[in-house]
Formats: structure tokens, sequence, C-alpha cells
């Protein structure tokens, strides 16, 4: 298993009640399987998946991108700064 | 140079943190928050959140690129966090350079590049007490 720590912000955050959980995954999954577990259930969440980018340890992933124990994952909706 | 915080920003720390007297222009943007949206609704304030680390390696990474495309300059980018009141500043980037040229094309391209992938997001507060996550139109 791999366990992973998940930051979500702004509306992200706001739909999954949490900024900062922890996840365990099998052995070798990808960044969309994460994103699928946070999502499951959850219709206003998943619909989001789109306009959602994955930093993985501070830099963008894609959805396939494989994940290791330890790692970082943020949830990035569109951003709004300025 | 590279500032995301919850106090407010003073520019001219920030003017003044860049002074060299090899710079002759200094381009100075506020981003200030405004009493309406887009769409016309009266805004009584914003809240920003960011992710940090990542955002401030985004500013260092524009200020390169900046460096890069327009020739010697030097940035400050300052970004607030937190609730805002209408007037207050919510970024602030300062060019320097040793002409305005390159100080007006750096700050442009500096604040362009923050507002479309700078890990920052905002909330518009409306008067009427209903509130939104607001993505920037890229």
């Amino acid at each position: 298993m791999v366990r992973v720590r998940v930051l979500a912000f702004a509306a992200v955050r706001d739909l999954l009640g949490e900024h900062r959980l922890e996840i365990e995954l099998e052995d070798g999954s990808r960044v969309g399987a994460a994103w699928d577990r946070l999502a499951a259930g959850h219709e206003r969440l998943a619909a989001l998946r789109p306009s959602v980018r994955v930093a993985r340890n501070g830099r963008i992933v894609s959805f396939e991108e494989r994940i290791a124990d330890g790692d970082e994952l943020a949830l990035l909706p569109p951003v709004g700064g300025g | 140079m590279f500032r995301i915080g919850g106090a407010p920003i003073d520019p001219r720390e920030l003017e003044a943190g860049l002074a060299d007297p090899a710079y002759g222009g200094v381009v100075t943007f506020l981003g200030v928050v405004r009493d309406r949206a887009d769409d016309g609704r009266r805004v009584d304030g914003l809240h920003y959140e960011s992710y940090e680390p990542m955002a401030l390696a985004e500013f260092a990474a524009i200020a390169a690129e900046a460096h890069e495309r327009f020739g010697t300059v030097r940035l400050a980018i300052a970004h607030r966090v937190g609730d805002l009141q209408v007037g207050e500043i919510a970024v602030a980037v300062v060019a320097a350079a040793r002409h305005r040229g390159t100080a007006f094309d750096a700050c442009r391209y500096a604040i362009d590049e923050l507002k479309r992938r700078a890990p920052i997001w905002k909330k518009e507060r409306y008067a009427d007490g209903e509130q939104a996550w607001k993505a920037n139109a890229c």
C-alpha cells in the first residue's frame, strides 16, 4: 500500500469538507485513482475533474502519473489570484 | 522578494527592496479589491488562499522567465491571503530595470502569468451574504 497526503483547495476543499487528509491506495496506483477514491459517490466533486489539476510534490502531473508512498498530492481547481 | 501572507502589502517597501543606482526604471502594478464583480454584483470583500510553497516557486519561475525574455530586470511579487476589504491591495508586482521598456514589459508579463498559473484562489463575498469562488478568465 502507498499512503499519500492530500491537500484540497478552494472549491475542492469546500466540497470535500477537509483541507488535508491522508489516504491509502494499492501499490502502483496512479493519481487518477486517488481522485476517484475521493470523488466516489460525490457527484458535485466528481464533476470538477475536467478542470482540476493535480500537483504531486509541488509539480503539476497528469492523472496517469504513478504515486509513491509519502507523496503530497494537491488538488488545484482553476486559479483566481491577482 | 516573493511573498505571500496576511499582512497588508506596502508597495513602497517592495520598491525600496529593489532600489539600485543602475536601475532607472521602476514599474509598480497594484491589484486592488473592487466593489463590483464582473457581473455587476456588489462585493463586500474577497477571501484569498494559496498553496504557498508552489505559489512562491511559481513567482520565482515567472521572474526568471521575465529576465530571460526582456533583459536584466528584478521583480518583487507579493500577494495577500485571508480576508480583504474593498480598496485593499491584493497583489503587487514591482519591476526594476535599467530602462522603462524592460520594466513595463516584465511587470505586465509577471502579473499576467501570476493570474494565469499561480496556485492562488479568490472567493467573492457579496453584499447579499452569498459567496463564490471565482477563477480568472484566461
